[in-house]
Protein backbone atom coordinates (compact mmCIF):
# COMPACT_ATOMS: atom_id res chain seq x y z
CA UNK A 1 0.00 0.00 0.00
CA UNK A 2 1.28 3.43 -0.80
CA UNK A 3 1.85 6.10 1.78
CA UNK A 4 -1.18 8.07 2.90
CA UNK A 5 -0.43 11.33 4.65
CA UNK A 6 -3.85 11.63 6.23
CA UNK A 7 -3.73 8.18 7.81
CA UNK A 8 -0.13 8.73 8.89
CA UNK A 9 -1.02 11.94 10.68
CA UNK A 10 -4.15 10.64 12.35
CA UNK A 11 -2.29 7.54 13.58
CA UNK A 12 0.39 9.79 15.05
CA UNK A 13 -2.03 12.02 16.89
CA UNK A 14 -3.78 9.23 18.77
CA UNK A 15 -1.82 8.99 22.03
CA UNK A 16 -1.29 11.42 24.89
CA UNK A 17 -0.57 14.31 22.54
CA UNK A 18 1.04 17.50 23.78
CA UNK A 19 1.28 19.10 20.38
CA UNK A 20 0.45 18.02 16.86
CA UNK A 21 1.19 20.18 13.83
CA UNK A 22 1.28 19.78 10.10
CA UNK A 23 2.07 22.63 7.74
CA UNK A 24 4.80 25.14 6.93
CA UNK A 25 7.89 24.95 9.09
CA UNK A 26 8.85 28.60 9.54
CA UNK A 27 10.99 30.49 12.00
CA UNK A 28 7.87 31.90 13.65
CA UNK A 29 6.37 28.44 14.02
CA UNK A 30 9.55 27.27 15.76
CA UNK A 31 9.27 30.19 18.20
CA UNK A 32 5.63 29.42 18.93
CA UNK A 33 6.21 25.70 19.47
CA UNK A 34 9.17 26.29 21.77
CA UNK A 35 7.30 28.84 23.82
CA UNK A 36 4.17 26.70 24.07
CA UNK A 37 5.95 23.48 24.95
CA UNK A 38 8.18 25.19 27.48
CA UNK A 39 5.09 26.47 29.26
CA UNK A 40 3.39 23.08 29.21
CA UNK A 41 6.42 21.29 30.60
CA UNK A 42 6.67 23.80 33.40
CA UNK A 43 3.01 23.37 34.21
CA UNK A 44 3.51 19.61 34.23
CA UNK A 45 6.29 20.15 36.82
CA UNK A 46 8.72 18.19 34.70
CA UNK A 47 12.22 18.30 36.18
CA UNK A 48 14.45 20.91 34.63
CA UNK A 49 16.94 18.36 33.29
CA UNK A 50 14.21 16.64 31.24
CA UNK A 51 12.72 19.98 30.17
CA UNK A 52 16.07 21.10 28.83
CA UNK A 53 16.65 17.88 26.91
CA UNK A 54 13.20 18.11 25.30
CA UNK A 55 13.76 21.76 24.45
CA UNK A 56 17.09 20.98 22.83
CA UNK A 57 15.67 18.08 20.84
CA UNK A 58 12.84 20.29 19.63
CA UNK A 59 15.21 23.05 18.56
CA UNK A 60 17.43 20.66 16.63
CA UNK A 61 14.68 18.58 15.06
CA UNK A 62 12.62 21.59 13.97
CA UNK A 63 15.65 23.44 12.67
CA UNK A 64 16.67 20.32 10.75
CA UNK A 65 13.26 20.47 9.08
CA UNK A 66 13.60 24.21 8.57
CA UNK A 67 16.98 23.85 6.86
CA UNK A 68 16.28 20.76 4.77
CA UNK A 69 12.66 20.77 3.67
CA UNK A 70 12.16 21.76 0.08
CA UNK A 71 9.85 24.69 -0.56
CA UNK A 72 7.74 22.84 -3.12
CA UNK A 73 7.43 19.19 -3.95
CA UNK A 74 7.00 18.27 -7.56
CA UNK A 75 4.45 15.64 -8.43
CA UNK A 76 2.89 15.43 -4.98
CA UNK A 77 -0.84 15.54 -5.42
CA UNK A 78 -1.82 16.49 -1.87
CA UNK A 79 -2.56 20.09 -1.14
CA UNK A 80 0.56 20.97 0.85
CA UNK A 81 1.69 24.21 2.44
CA UNK A 82 5.14 25.35 1.28
CA UNK A 83 7.96 23.87 3.37
CA UNK A 84 5.58 21.20 4.58
CA UNK A 85 6.47 19.21 7.66
CA UNK A 86 4.86 17.30 10.51
CA UNK A 87 5.68 17.59 14.20
CA UNK A 88 4.05 15.61 17.00
CA UNK A 89 5.04 15.64 20.64
CA UNK A 90 3.46 13.14 22.97
CA UNK A 91 4.02 11.25 26.14
CA UNK A 92 4.19 7.49 25.86
CA UNK A 93 5.06 4.98 28.60
CA UNK A 94 6.60 7.69 30.76
CA UNK A 95 8.85 8.97 27.99
CA UNK A 96 8.45 11.98 25.75
CA UNK A 97 8.27 11.15 22.09
CA UNK A 98 9.04 13.69 19.37
CA UNK A 99 8.14 12.69 15.83
CA UNK A 100 8.97 14.67 12.72
CA UNK A 101 7.87 13.87 9.20
CA UNK A 102 8.77 15.37 5.86
CA UNK A 103 9.05 14.57 2.18
CA UNK A 104 12.58 13.80 1.09
CA UNK A 105 13.85 13.57 -2.45
CA UNK A 106 14.73 9.97 -3.36
CA UNK A 107 18.28 10.99 -4.20
CA UNK A 108 18.91 11.96 -0.56
CA UNK A 109 17.62 8.79 1.08
CA UNK A 110 20.89 6.89 0.93
CA UNK A 111 22.92 9.65 2.57
CA UNK A 112 20.36 10.19 5.30
CA UNK A 113 19.95 6.49 6.03
CA UNK A 114 23.70 5.95 6.24
CA UNK A 115 24.11 8.94 8.51
CA UNK A 116 21.45 7.74 10.96
CA UNK A 117 22.68 4.13 10.89
CA UNK A 118 26.18 5.37 11.62
CA UNK A 119 24.97 7.48 14.55
CA UNK A 120 22.93 4.57 15.91
CA UNK A 121 25.94 2.26 15.78
CA UNK A 122 28.10 4.47 18.00
CA UNK A 123 28.66 4.31 21.76
CA UNK A 124 28.29 7.39 23.94
CA UNK A 125 32.01 8.15 23.78
CA UNK A 126 32.15 7.61 20.04
CA UNK A 127 29.24 10.03 19.59
CA UNK A 128 31.12 12.60 21.61
CA UNK A 129 34.16 12.16 19.36
CA UNK A 130 32.02 12.42 16.24
CA UNK A 131 30.38 15.59 17.53
CA UNK A 132 33.73 17.17 18.31
CA UNK A 133 35.17 16.16 14.96
CA UNK A 134 32.30 17.70 12.99
CA UNK A 135 32.30 20.77 15.22
CA UNK A 136 35.96 21.37 14.60
CA UNK A 137 36.29 20.38 10.95
CA UNK A 138 33.09 21.08 9.05
CA UNK A 139 32.02 24.51 7.92
CA UNK A 140 28.48 25.78 8.43
CA UNK A 141 26.35 25.79 5.31
CA UNK A 142 25.09 29.13 4.01
CA UNK A 143 21.78 28.39 5.72
CA UNK A 144 23.52 27.86 9.02
CA UNK A 145 23.18 24.09 9.19
CA UNK A 146 26.15 22.24 10.54
CA UNK A 147 25.45 18.54 10.15
CA UNK A 148 25.43 18.24 13.92
CA UNK A 149 21.72 18.17 14.74
CA UNK A 150 21.14 14.42 14.67
CA UNK A 151 24.41 13.68 16.46
CA UNK A 152 23.46 16.15 19.17
CA UNK A 153 20.00 14.63 19.55
CA UNK A 154 21.43 11.12 19.89
CA UNK A 155 23.98 12.33 22.40
CA UNK A 156 21.55 14.24 24.58
CA UNK A 157 18.82 11.59 24.63
CA UNK A 158 21.10 8.56 24.87
CA UNK A 159 18.56 6.75 22.69
CA UNK A 160 18.68 5.39 19.17
CA UNK A 161 17.05 7.42 16.40
CA UNK A 162 14.06 5.53 15.01
CA UNK A 163 13.26 6.17 11.40
CA UNK A 164 11.26 4.97 8.43
CA UNK A 165 11.09 5.94 4.79
CA UNK A 166 7.72 5.46 3.08
CA UNK A 167 7.72 5.47 -0.67
CA UNK A 168 5.42 8.15 -2.04
CA UNK A 169 6.18 8.35 -5.75
CA UNK A 170 9.17 8.09 -8.05
CA UNK A 171 10.69 11.27 -6.73
CA UNK A 172 9.76 11.33 -3.07
CA UNK A 173 9.81 9.35 0.13
CA UNK A 174 8.18 10.40 3.34
CA UNK A 175 10.76 10.40 6.11
CA UNK A 176 9.57 9.68 9.65
CA UNK A 177 11.93 10.31 12.56
CA UNK A 178 11.03 9.35 16.12
CA UNK A 179 13.06 10.54 19.09
CA UNK A 180 12.46 9.34 22.65
CA UNK A 181 13.50 11.41 25.64
CA UNK B 1 37.23 50.41 20.05
CA UNK B 2 33.49 50.71 20.48
CA UNK B 3 32.10 48.20 22.94
CA UNK B 4 29.47 45.68 21.82
CA UNK B 5 26.21 45.83 23.67
CA UNK B 6 23.46 43.57 22.38
CA UNK B 7 20.26 42.85 24.23
CA UNK B 8 19.07 39.29 24.36
CA UNK B 9 16.02 37.97 22.52
CA UNK B 10 14.27 34.58 22.90
CA UNK B 11 16.63 33.23 20.24
CA UNK B 12 19.83 35.21 20.70
CA UNK B 13 21.98 35.96 23.74
CA UNK B 14 22.86 39.17 25.55
CA UNK B 15 26.36 40.16 24.51
CA UNK B 16 28.72 42.65 26.12
CA UNK B 17 32.25 43.01 24.80
CA UNK B 18 34.25 45.80 26.37
CA UNK B 19 37.82 46.66 25.56
CA UNK B 20 38.16 48.97 28.58
CA UNK B 21 37.64 46.18 31.10
CA UNK B 22 38.70 43.22 28.98
CA UNK B 23 35.54 41.45 30.10
CA UNK B 24 33.31 39.79 27.51
CA UNK B 25 29.93 38.31 28.32
CA UNK B 26 27.62 36.01 26.37
CA UNK B 27 24.46 35.14 28.26
CA UNK B 28 21.04 33.64 27.66
CA UNK B 29 19.84 31.58 24.73
CA UNK B 30 21.52 31.10 21.42
CA UNK B 31 19.19 29.21 19.11
CA UNK B 32 18.82 31.24 15.89
CA UNK B 33 18.19 29.26 12.69
CA UNK B 34 21.23 30.86 11.16
CA UNK B 35 23.80 31.87 13.72
CA UNK B 36 26.42 33.21 11.29
CA UNK B 37 24.59 36.51 10.94
CA UNK B 38 24.57 37.00 14.70
CA UNK B 39 28.11 35.88 15.47
CA UNK B 40 30.06 37.39 12.57
CA UNK B 41 30.25 40.89 14.13
CA UNK B 42 31.44 39.34 17.39
CA UNK B 43 34.19 37.38 15.68
CA UNK B 44 35.19 40.49 13.70
CA UNK B 45 35.29 42.57 16.88
CA UNK B 46 37.58 40.03 18.56
CA UNK B 47 39.84 39.95 15.55
CA UNK B 48 40.29 43.69 15.88
CA UNK B 49 40.70 43.42 19.67
CA UNK B 50 43.35 40.72 19.18
CA UNK B 51 45.64 43.25 17.48
CA UNK B 52 46.08 45.11 20.76
CA UNK B 53 44.47 43.14 23.58
CA UNK B 54 44.58 43.86 27.30
CA UNK B 55 47.03 41.82 29.34
CA UNK B 56 44.05 39.97 30.79
CA UNK B 57 40.85 39.02 28.99
CA UNK B 58 37.99 37.35 30.77
CA UNK B 59 35.11 35.74 28.93
CA UNK B 60 31.94 34.77 30.78
CA UNK B 61 29.71 32.35 28.91
CA UNK B 62 26.43 31.65 30.62
CA UNK B 63 24.08 29.97 28.20
CA UNK B 64 20.83 28.31 29.06
CA UNK B 65 20.46 26.78 25.61
CA UNK B 66 22.46 26.82 22.43
CA UNK B 67 21.78 25.02 19.17
CA UNK B 68 24.26 23.22 16.96
CA UNK B 69 24.29 26.11 14.49
CA UNK B 70 25.57 28.35 17.31
CA UNK B 71 28.03 25.76 18.55
CA UNK B 72 30.28 26.30 15.52
CA UNK B 73 30.12 30.07 15.82
CA UNK B 74 30.96 29.85 19.52
CA UNK B 75 33.97 27.77 18.52
CA UNK B 76 34.99 30.56 16.12
CA UNK B 77 34.76 33.05 18.99
CA UNK B 78 36.93 30.79 21.13
CA UNK B 79 39.48 30.40 18.33
CA UNK B 80 39.98 34.16 18.32
CA UNK B 81 40.57 33.98 22.06
CA UNK B 82 43.02 31.16 21.55
CA UNK B 83 45.05 33.40 19.24
CA UNK B 84 45.13 36.13 21.89
CA UNK B 85 46.25 33.58 24.48
CA UNK B 86 48.89 32.21 22.15
CA UNK B 87 50.35 35.70 21.81
CA UNK B 88 51.24 35.50 25.52
CA UNK B 89 48.24 37.29 26.99
CA UNK B 90 46.18 35.99 29.86
CA UNK B 91 42.79 34.69 28.74
CA UNK B 92 40.27 32.89 30.88
CA UNK B 93 36.94 31.45 29.80
CA UNK B 94 34.41 31.06 32.59
CA UNK B 95 31.83 28.50 31.48
CA UNK B 96 28.70 28.63 33.62
CA UNK B 97 26.19 25.80 33.85
CA UNK B 98 23.18 25.17 36.02
CA UNK B 99 23.42 22.67 38.83
CA UNK B 100 21.78 19.69 37.16
CA UNK B 101 22.68 20.54 33.58
CA UNK B 102 25.25 17.87 32.73
CA UNK B 103 24.74 18.47 29.02
CA UNK B 104 25.88 22.07 29.37
CA UNK B 105 28.87 21.05 31.49
CA UNK B 106 29.80 18.46 28.90
CA UNK B 107 29.46 21.03 26.11
CA UNK B 108 31.94 23.23 27.98
CA UNK B 109 34.31 20.30 28.34
CA UNK B 110 34.07 19.64 24.61
CA UNK B 111 35.30 23.17 23.92
CA UNK B 112 37.95 22.90 26.60
CA UNK B 113 39.38 19.84 24.85
CA UNK B 114 39.51 21.61 21.47
CA UNK B 115 40.63 25.11 22.43
CA UNK B 116 43.96 25.84 24.11
CA UNK B 117 42.73 28.43 26.58
CA UNK B 118 42.20 27.86 30.33
CA UNK B 119 38.55 27.14 31.12
CA UNK B 120 36.87 27.37 34.46
CA UNK B 121 33.66 25.37 34.86
CA UNK B 122 31.36 27.19 37.23
CA UNK B 123 28.24 25.56 38.62
CA UNK B 124 25.32 27.90 39.30
CA UNK B 125 23.50 26.78 42.40
CA UNK B 126 20.03 28.18 43.04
Amino acid sequence: MSFNLKDYYSDLSKGDVILAYKGSITSDLINDVLEGVEKKLEEANEESKTRKKIYNVLVESMQNLFHHIEEYHEGITEDLDPKFGVLVIEKENGLYKVTTGNFVNSTKIKFLKEKIDKINSLTRDELKDMYKFILNHQKLSAKGGGGLGLVDIARKTGNKLEYAFYNYNNNYYFFNLTIRI
Amino acid sequence: MEPINIEGTPKTPTVKFDKESGIMEIKGRSIPENSIEFYKPLVDWLEEYAKDPLKRTQVDVQLEYFNTSSSKCILDVFKKLEAIHKAKNEVIINWYYEEDDEDMLEAGEDYESIIRVPFKMIEIVD
